[in-house]
C-alpha cells in the first residue's frame, strides 16, 4: 500500500511540475473553473429572486446541497475524473504502455492526469458550502460535524467510482463517451437541488442507480434536520458510507473486467 | 459560390460520420433537458407565470434551447485555434479563397447537421414526457426559420473571431472556457433570461449571446408575433454583422503580422 502511495506521488507530481510551467494557462483554467460553476450557483441565486423556497427548501438549503455536492464532485474531478482520457489513449494506443508496468493501469492513469488545475471548482463550492453553513446557524453537535465530514468523503468515494465506472465503460463505448457525462456532470447538477423535486423514474435511475442521492441530499436531510417527502427510512443518511465503498469495490471489479476485454488498436 | 456548397456538404458529412457519439450527445441533452424541466416545475409550482413564461412555455424552453446547444449554442467546435497551433492554417490562408467564407460553409454544413440530428430527439424526449407547446400558425415557424438563421451567423461569426485569438495567445483554452461560462449565461441556455432580475435581464436581452439563443426560442414560443418580430430579427442582424466585421478586422490584423508556428 506504501509502496501504491509513493508511485503516486512520483507521478501526480511530475504532472504537477509540468503543469506549473505553463503558469499563465494554469491561472486562466484555474479561474475558468471558478467561474463556470459559479455560474451554476449564480443561477440558483436567480431562481430564489422569483420564489422564496424550492420544493420547500429555502436558499440557504439549497445553497448547502450545492456545496456538499459540488466540494465532493470537484475533489473527484482533481484525482479521477481523467479516466475520461481513457478513449484517446486507446485510439493512440498509448494505453498498452501502461499495461506492461508493475502498478495498476487505473493508478497510472489518474496520476498521470492529475490535474490541479481543477482546484478552482472544489474552491468554489467549499466557498458556498462555508456561506451556507454560517447562514443556517446550525446547532453543532457532535453528529452533525461526523455527519459532514463523512458526506463529503462518501461523496468525493461515490463520484470517483461512477468516474471509473465510466472510464471502463470507455473500452467498449470509445465513440460514446458522451454518455458518461449524463451520469458525472449529469449527476452532479441533479444532486444540487432537493431530490423529491424529480420525477419519480428520474429519481430512481439517477439517484438510486448511481447512487448520488447518497451524495448530498440524504445527509443534509440529516444535517438540516429536514423532514423526508419521499417517507424513506429515516436511516438512509446512514447509509453514505456503506454506499461509497459499494460503489468503489463495484467500479474497482467494472474496471478489471474492461482491462480483460480490452485489445489494443495495434497501431 | 459552388465551392462553397460543396465545402458545406462536406461539414454535414464529415459530422454525420460520427452516429454513436451523436446517439451519446443526444441522451446527455435529454438528461439535462430531464432534470432542468424538473427544477422549473418546481419554480413555477410557486408562481403561476414569471414574466411572460409559464410553465409550459419553461418547459419547451429548455428541451428547444437543449436540442439547439450544438447547432449554435456552442463555442470552441471549430479547428481553426487547432490549426493555428500546429501551423496548419498556413494552408488555408494561401486557398483562393475567402477564409471566413470558407469556414462559415464549412460551419453552415456542421450546424445543418446537427439541427437535425442533435436539434430535433430532445425535444421529442421532452414531448413524451411533458406536454410541450409548439405554434400552429405556419407564419410563427417561418419567423423562428429566419430568426435562427440569423443566430446561426451570429453564432458561427462569434465564435469564427474567438478561434483568431489563438494567433496571438496559442493556447485559447482559457478565453474560450471564459466565453463559454458567459455565454451559457447570458444566452438563456443555464436559465430562462425571463427569469432574471430586470437589470441583468435587460444586459442579457440587449447582449449577442441571447440573440443566438433566447430570442430565436422566444419567437417559436409565439412570444414575439406580427410587428413585435421586427425589432428581435433587427438586434439579431446588427449583431451579426458586428461579429462578421470583427471577425474579418481580426483576420486583417492577425494575418499582417502573423508568425507562423510549426516547421
Amino acid at each position: 500500500m506504501g509502496e501504491v502511495f509513493a508511485v503516486y506521488r512520483r507521478l501526480a507530481g511530475a504532472k504537477l511540475r509540468g503543469d506549473l510551467q505553463y503558469r499563465a494557462s494554469f491561472v486562466m483554467f484555474f479561474a475558468g473553473q471558478f467561474l463556470i460553476t459559479f455560474l451554476d450557483f449564480v443561477a440558483i441565486a436567480v431562481v430564489f429572486g422569483r420564489v422564496t423556497t424550492l420544493g420547500g427548501w429555502s436558499l440557504y438549503q439549497v445553497a448547502f446541497l450545492y456545496g456538499a455536492s459540488g466540494v465532493a464532485f470537484g475533489l473527484s474531478d482533481m484525482f479521477v475524473s481523467q479516466v475520461e482520457y481513457v478513449p484517446q489513449r486507446i485510439r493512440l494506443g498509448t494505453f498498452d504502455s501502461l499495461l506492461i508496468r508493475p502498478v495498476s493501469s487505473l493508478l497510472q492513469v489518474v496520476a498521470e492526469d492529475f490535474a490541479p488545475r481543477r482546484m478552482g471548482k472544489v474552491l468554489q463550492a467549499a466557498i458556498i458550502l462555508g456561506v451556507a453553513v454560517a447562514k443556517l446557524h446550525l446547532a453543532w453537535t457532535v453528529g452533525r460535524v461526523a455527519m459532514t465530514v463523512c458526506m463529503v468523503l462518501s461523496g468525493t468515494l461515490i463520484f470517483s467510482a461512477i468516474w471509473i465506472a465510466g472510464g471502463a465503460a470507455c473500452f467498449w463505448l470509445l465513440e460514446g463517451q458522451e454518455v458518461m457525462n449524463s451520469v458525472t456532470y449529469g449527476g452532479n447538477f441533479m444532486t444540487q437541488y432537493p431530490i423529491h423535486i424529480y420525477g419519480a423514474w428520474l429519481r430512481r435511475l439517477l439517484a438510486f442507480v448511481t447512487g448520488t442521492a447518497f451524495v448530498a441530499y440524504f445527509p443534509a436531510l440529516y444535517i438540516l434536520d429536514k423532514p423526508d417527502p419521499l417517507g424513506l427510512p429515516s436511516f438512509m443518511p446512514f447509509l453514505s458510507p456503506a454506499v461509497a465503498v459499494v460503489a468503489c469495490v463495484l467500479a474497482g471489479a467494472f474496471w478489471r473486467v474492461a482491462i480483460r476485454h480490452y485489445r489494443s488498436t495495434g497501431s | 459560390m459552388r465551392l462553397y456548397w460543396e465545402v458545406a456538404r462536406r461539414g454535414f458529412r464529415r459530422y454525420a460520420t460520427y452516429r454513436a457519439a451523436t446517439v451519446a450527445g443526444v441522451l446527455t441533452n435529454s438528461v439535462f433537458g430531464l432534470i432542468r424541466a424538473y427544477i422549473l416545475i418546481a419554480v413555477f409550482r410557486q408562481r403561476g407565470t414569471i414574466g411572460t413564461f409559464d410553465v409550459t412555455d419553461a418547459i419547451t424552453f429548455t428541451f428547444v434551447t437543449q436540442g439547439l446547444l450544438m447547432p449554435v449554442g456552442a463555442f470552441g467546435r471549430m479547428d481553426i485555434s487547432e490549426r493555428i497551433r500546429t501551423g496548419d492554417v498556413v494552408v488555408d490562408l494561401y486557398r483562393p479563397v475567402d477564409f471566413q467564407a470558407y469556414w462559415f460553409a464549412h460551419d453552415a454544413g456542421r450546424a445543418a447537421f446537427q439541427l437535425l440530428a442533435r436539434g430535433i430527439p430532445p425535444v421529442l424526449v421532452g414531448a413524451l414526457v411533458f406536454h410541450l407547446r409548439f405554434p400552429s400558425s405556419p407564419t410563427t415557424w417561418i419567423a423562428f426559420a429566419a430568426s435562427l438563421t440569423v443566430a446561426m451567423i451570429l453564432s458561427f461569426a462569434l465564435s469564427f473571431a474567438l478561434n483568431l485569438t489563438a494567433f496571438w495567445l496559442i493556447d485559447d483554452r482559457g478565453t474560450n472556457q471564459l466565453a463559454t461560462a458567459i455565454q451559457l449565461f447570458l444566452s438563456g441556455i443555464l436559465l430562462p433570461i425571463v427569469l432574471f432580475p430586470g437589470w441583468l435581464e435587460a444586459i442579457a436581452r440587449n447582449s449577442p449571446f441571447a440573440a443566438i439563443v433566447e430570442l430565436p426560442v422566444e419567437v417559436l414560443l409565439g412570444k414575439h408575433p406580427g410587428r413585435a418580430l421586427i425589432p428581435v430579427l433587427a438586434i439579431q442582424l446588427l449583431w451579426a454583422a458586428v461579429a462578421v466585421g470583427c471577425g474579418r478586422l481580426v483576420l486583417g490584423a492577425a494575418t499582417r503580422k502573423v508568425v507562423i508556428q510549426g516547421g
